[in-house]
Formats: structure tokens, C-alpha cells, sequence
């Protein structure tokens, strides 16, 4: 009997796992941004002297979950498991990282999804009672995506407006069975969503669907309504798919105006910072949630909040075959109370 | 005069570029092989040549210029050695561009490393 | 949203996005392209006059402006001269170079061989492709036509 399951995608915590320690690092561009003096550690360059982007990236991953532990007062020995994953081929920024820590580890692919998707496995886990501790972690590197995804940096080609801007960073999250809170009260995993977007500098546009899906799901099995919230925010739909998710949340009879954000539209000064769309990769919601959310929570401001990361779960090969852009986005309700 | 001349020709190959580019999916990797592929075909047909002598550099720095230098190329070795002439003539008369693009791409890849943008 | 068709989502996704700047992106692109194709101009016009025949200027010019497209790429300012400019930094004979240079300076962390050496096609490659396969075609035909007379 699954006793912790309400509705049909949706678990609620019968122990809820505390956050008792985040930590998160940035790039020197999201540095300069609206949430600069949220996040713990902002770097002067990128590459942090490693010899390339991907290995700076798995650093940057790296010295976010030893801070992570060191400010929970935690050793490695601690932790029974590492739920981490990231954008690039084979997750190696995550892997390079778990090779440095030996921490059990899981490694996860859900494209932009992923801080959501670390922390609902890994509140399973501690409320499951396999786990007391556990690391949830992911990061992301403009400069690694784009020459996986898209051109190499010295390329001169014009971003379309629809475009985002991968976050540089990382976050990370501890949660423990004992702690006084803010707490993961519910979780609700979202199912692959695919309109037929093909567009990959379209990524809110693609992703806004499965985003929609999930809120629906999350209100019709918890019987909430927005308004039980402080604040609902996205991972990484940008403006584009900001906009795309007010607008039919409304045509399903919600209304979501003064509620509702995105991650990657407030980490960047959409004006002053030439980002286009916003910002997006695994980052935008893992430094947006470990720096401002949860900093937000623990001084009272906000007491319950919805967070929902958003993944786009394709491929440039399987894409240029001609496939659509398949989305996700796994929603999890924190809040200051236990229940 | 001449550099009047090569400006606007040039300019305006280029907006029919950017045309193209906002108002479809195309990338500029799209743009680059079509024009290039435009310029050997009106090349061929010797619809291009004008536009040479009117715009001088501002129709051939152009990639659809390229275009009409391999067409040229290709068309002058046909006429001198016939079918074999017809593959060596296109790559012989772009020959300096292209060496020149890989030996120094080659070098600036030693000697430069990609900065992040910001 | 799920009376709504994949195909309404489509058109109704693209409308959401905000429209290019049409005639600042035009504008930039005709003077960054006219500006470039008349320095390849004043380049021609200087070795006409040092004596050059029509096929070496050519050549010379396509070299000296490829050298000057590698250079401002491998010095970063190709790119930004790329977002300015797009189509305009793009379909000069300069931006050819920037397409060869950027990914060899990007995998050199690769190494020389899989890194600089095969991933410097892998924009201008299909320009190499179809270029020289269409020039072949266009001499064959060129035969094949004036073969009779």
C-alpha cells in the first residue's frame, strides 16, 4: 500500500525531511544580477583555474556540496546519499564531483529539472527512513552548455529573443529526519510533456506544458489552491514561458498573477543584462532556491512556497533528427510548518 | 566610387542575409551554405559576373562570391583540361582562401583561448 | 491545454515570443557587411597597384581578409562584431573564418587532433561540401553542353 501517495502524482510526507544547510555558488555575470546578495560565494572569473569549462563546472559542484556540509556542521561520513546530476553528456560534472567526495551517490538526469527532482527522491528517502542525510545537488556552466548545445563562444551569431542564458553555478541542499524546518511537505513528479515544439531556442515555450500539467496535477491531488501559497516559482521557462503559463492557467481557472514567478526571469535584470528570455540550465532554479528562497524562508518572509523546476529533455542529435522537445517539471511545496 | 559601390552591393547581400534569418528558422549555417551554393549556380550561368564588375569586392567577399569564384574556377579547368579540369578548377582558384582559414584557425587555436561571454 | 491541439500550442507558443528588431538588425547588417566588403575593397584596389593580376588579387584579398577574421575571433572581438552585425559579420568571406576559428579555438582543450583539427568543419564544413561538390557539377555540365560544338 503506497499510504504516502495522495492523488494521482503526488507524495505527501508523513515524517517531512528538514532543509538544515544550502549552499550555493555563481558566476561573475549572475553576480552582478538582482539576487547577488542571496547567493553565498560569487566567482571573479569562470573558470576558476581549472583548465576548461567542464572541469571548472565540476569544481564549482564540487565546493558547493563541501560548503553545503561544512555549514551543516556535517562531515562526509554523514551524508548516506548524493542525489546530484547536470546538463552535460553522461552527467559528468555530478560524477567528477562524487569521485572527489565518496558519498554514495545517484546520479540524475533531468535536464534543468534536476533540483527538483534530487530533492523529491531524496525527501523520499529520508521519510522513507532509508536515509538521515542526504545531499541533493546540480549545476550548470554558460559556457560548457553552449558548446554542447549550441556554437562555440567565439562564434558571432545574434540570440533570438526566445533564447535564455545558462546559469553558471551550482547549489545544494542537506536534508535531514531531525530539524527545525523549512520542511518538504509534499511532492508531485511530473509526467514527459510534449506539445511538438521543436524549437530549441524556444525552450520556455517547450516546457511551459509539462509546467502546466503539474500544477494542475498538484492542486486537484492536495486539494490546494494557489492562494495556500506565498509564492509559486518555476526552474527555468524564461519570459516566454512565464507568460505562456499565466496566460492558460487562467484559461483553467486559475489565477496565478501575483503569485507566480520564474526563476530564470528574476535572476537576471532582464534589461540591463542582454539575456534575452532569462536565465535557464540546471543552476537558474538550484541558486535561486539555495540562495534567495530558502534564505527568504528562514527569515519568515515567505512561509510556504511551490517550487517547480523545469527540464528540457532532448538532445541535439535526437533534434536535428527532427524530434520535438520533450518537457518536464516536478513540483515540491516547502514550507516553514510541518504541516 | 569604388568603394561606394562595394559597400552598397555588399551591404545589401548581407540584409538579404538578415531577412532571411528573422523571419525564419534558418540558421546562419543555413544562410552560409545557400548563398554560397546560389553564388556557384548564378556563377555558372554567368548571371553573377555583372554584379562582379559593378561591385567589385562588394559582390565577391560575399560567401555567394566564393560561390561564383568556385564556379569560375570550375568552368575555366573544363574549358582547359574537360573533365578533369571541371574537379580541380573550383577548388584551385579558392584555394588561397581556404588554406588561409584552416592554417589560421589552426594557429589562433595555440596561441588564443575562448572567452566567456558576458 | 488539453483542448488544445499540438499544432494551436505551436502557433500560439510562437506568437508569444517578442519579434526580431527587423529594421535595426537590417540596418546593422547592411553597414557592418558594407563596411567589411569595402575594406575588402581598399584591399583590392592596393595590390591592383602593386602590380597584381586579376586571379592573385583575388586570392590575396580572400587571404588577407580570412587572416583578418582569424585574428579578431582569436582576439574575442568577432563575436561581439557578430552580434551586431549577424548576417552582416556572417556572409562576408570574414565570417567564413570566424566559422573555421571559433570551434578550433573552442576544442582545442580536446587536443590538436580530435580537438583543433577535426572539429574545425563543423560550422564551414558543409560550405567546403557544397561548395566544391556544386563548382564539380557546374564543370561537368559546362562539358557535357560544349562537348557538341
Amino acid at each position: 500500500m503506497a499510504i504516502k501517495k495522495v492523488g494521482l502524482q503526488t507524495v505527501k510526507f508523513q515524517n517531512p525531511p528538514s532543509i538544515i544547510s544550502t549552499y550555493t555558488i555563481v558566476g561573475p555575470k549572475e553576480g552582478e544580477g538582482p539576487l547577488k546578495d542571496y547567493f553565498d560565494y560569487v566567482l571573479e572569473d569562470d573558470v576558476w583555474g581549472q583548465a576548461s569549462f567542464e572541469k571548472a563546472e565540476a569544481k564549482i559542484q564540487e565546493e558547493t556540496i563541501k560548503a553545503a556540509i561544512t555549514n551543516g556542521n556535517l562531515t562526509n561520513q554523514d551524508i548516506d546519499f548524493l542525489l546530484a546530476g547536470d546538463l552535460l553528456n553522461q552527467i559528468v560534472s555530478s560524477t567528477y564531483t562524487a569521485r572527489q567526495l565518496s558519498i554514495p551517490y545517484y546520479g540524475l538526469y533531468g535536464a534543468c529539472s534536476t533540483m527538483t527532482e534530487s530533492l523529491s527522491l531524496g525527501a523520499m528517502l529520508v521519510d522513507g527512513r532509508f536515509a538521515d542525510k542526504v545531499v541533493c545537488a546540480t549545476s550548470s556552466h554558460f559556457s560548457s552548455a553552449e558548446r554542447q548545445f549550441r556554437f562555440p563562444l567565439e562564434y558571432g551569431s545574434q540570440r533570438k529573443f526566445s533564447s535564455q542564458w545558462t546559469v553558471t553555478g551550482a547549489g545544494a541542499t542537506i536534508l535531514s529526519s531531525t530539524g527545525d524546518g523549512p520542511y518538504i511537505t509534499y511532492s508531485t513528479t511530473g509526467k514527459i510533456v510534449d506539445k511538438g515544439v521543436k524549437d530549441a531556442t524556444n525552450m520556455g515555450g517547450a516546457m511551459a506544458p509539462a509546467a502546466i500539467d503539474t500544477l494542475i496535477t498538484h492542486f486537484n491531488d492536495t486539494g490546494f489552491s494557489p492562494s495556500d501559497y506565498d509564492l509559486i516559482i518555476s526552474g527555468d521557462l524564461g519570459r516566454v514561458g512565464k507568460a505562456i503559463v499565466l496566460d492558460l492557467m487562467k484559461k483553467e481557472g486559475y489565477d496565478l498573477s501575483n503569485l507566480f514567478t520564474d526563476c530564470g526571469v528574476e535572476i537576471f535584470d532582464g534589461d540591463k543584462q542582454d539575456t534575452h528570455a532569462g536565465g535557464s540550465g540546471c543552476a537558474c532554479a538550484a541558486v535561486v532556491f539555495n540562495g534567495y528562497i530558502y534564505k527568504e524562508m528562514k527569515k519568515g518572509n515567505l512561509k510556504r512556497v511551490l517550487l517547480m523546476a523545469t527540464g528540457a529533455l532532448h538532445s541535439t542529435i535526437i533534434n536535428q533528427q527532427g524530434e520535438s522537445i520533450p518537457g518536464i517539471a516536478h513540483a515540491i511545496t516547502i514550507d516553514i510548518n510541518k504541516d | 566610387m569604388d568603394y561606394v559601390k562595394a559597400f552598397i552591393v555588399g551591404g545589401l547581400i548581407c540584409v538579404i542575409g538578415q531577412v532571411i534569418l528573422d523571419n525564419t528558422k534558418l540558421t546562419p549555417a543555413h544562410i552560409l551554405v545557400s548563398f554560397l551554393t546560389a553564388g556557384v549556380i548564378l556563377g555558372g550561368i554567368g548571371l553573377y559576373e555583372p554584379l562582379v564588375r559593378f561591385g567589385g569586392a562588394g559582390a565577391t567577399v560575399p560567401i555567394i562570391g566564393f560561390g561564383y569564384s568556385l564556379a569560375q574556377g570550375a568552368i575555366e579547368g573544363a574549358k582547359a583540361n574537360g573533365v578533369l579540369g571541371a574537379f580541380t578548377g573550383g577548388i584551385t582558384s579558392t584555394a588561397g582562401g581556404i588554406a588561409a582559414a584552416i592554417i589560421f584557425g589552426y594557429i589562433m587555436s595555440l596561441v588564443f583561448k575562448p572567452k566567456t561571454k558576458n | 491545454m488539453e483542448n488544445m491541439t499540438n499544432k494551436e500550442y505551436q502557433q500560439y507558443a510562437e506568437k508569444k515570443i517578442p519579434k526580431p528588431t527587423y529594421f535595426k538588425n537590417m540596418l546593422m547588417a547592411f553597414l557592418v557587411g558594407g563596411i567589411i566588403c569595402t575594406i575588402g575593397q581598399f584591399i583590392r584596389n592596393w595590390l591592383f597597384n602593386s602590380g597584381l593580376d586579376e586571379k592573385a588579387v583575388a586570392g590575396g584579398t580572400a587571404i588577407i581578409l580570412v587572416f583578418l577574421g582569424a585574428l579578431l575571433t582569436g582576439l574575442g572581438v568577432y563575436d561581439k562584431i557578430g552580434k551586431i552585425g549577424g548576417a552582416g559579420a556572417a556572409i562576408p568571406i570574414t565570417g567564413f573564418s570566424n566559422a573555421i576559428v571559433s570551434p578550433a579555438m573552442e576544442h582545442r582543450t580536446e587536443g590538436l587532433i580530435f580537438g583543433v583539427a577535426s572539429k574545425m568543419f563543423i560550422i564551414a564544413g558543409p560550405v567546403l561540401v557544397y561548395g566544391v561538390s556544386s563548382s564539380v557539377i557546374v564543370g561537368i555540365l559546362y562539358v557535357l553542353l560544349t562537348k557538341g560544338r
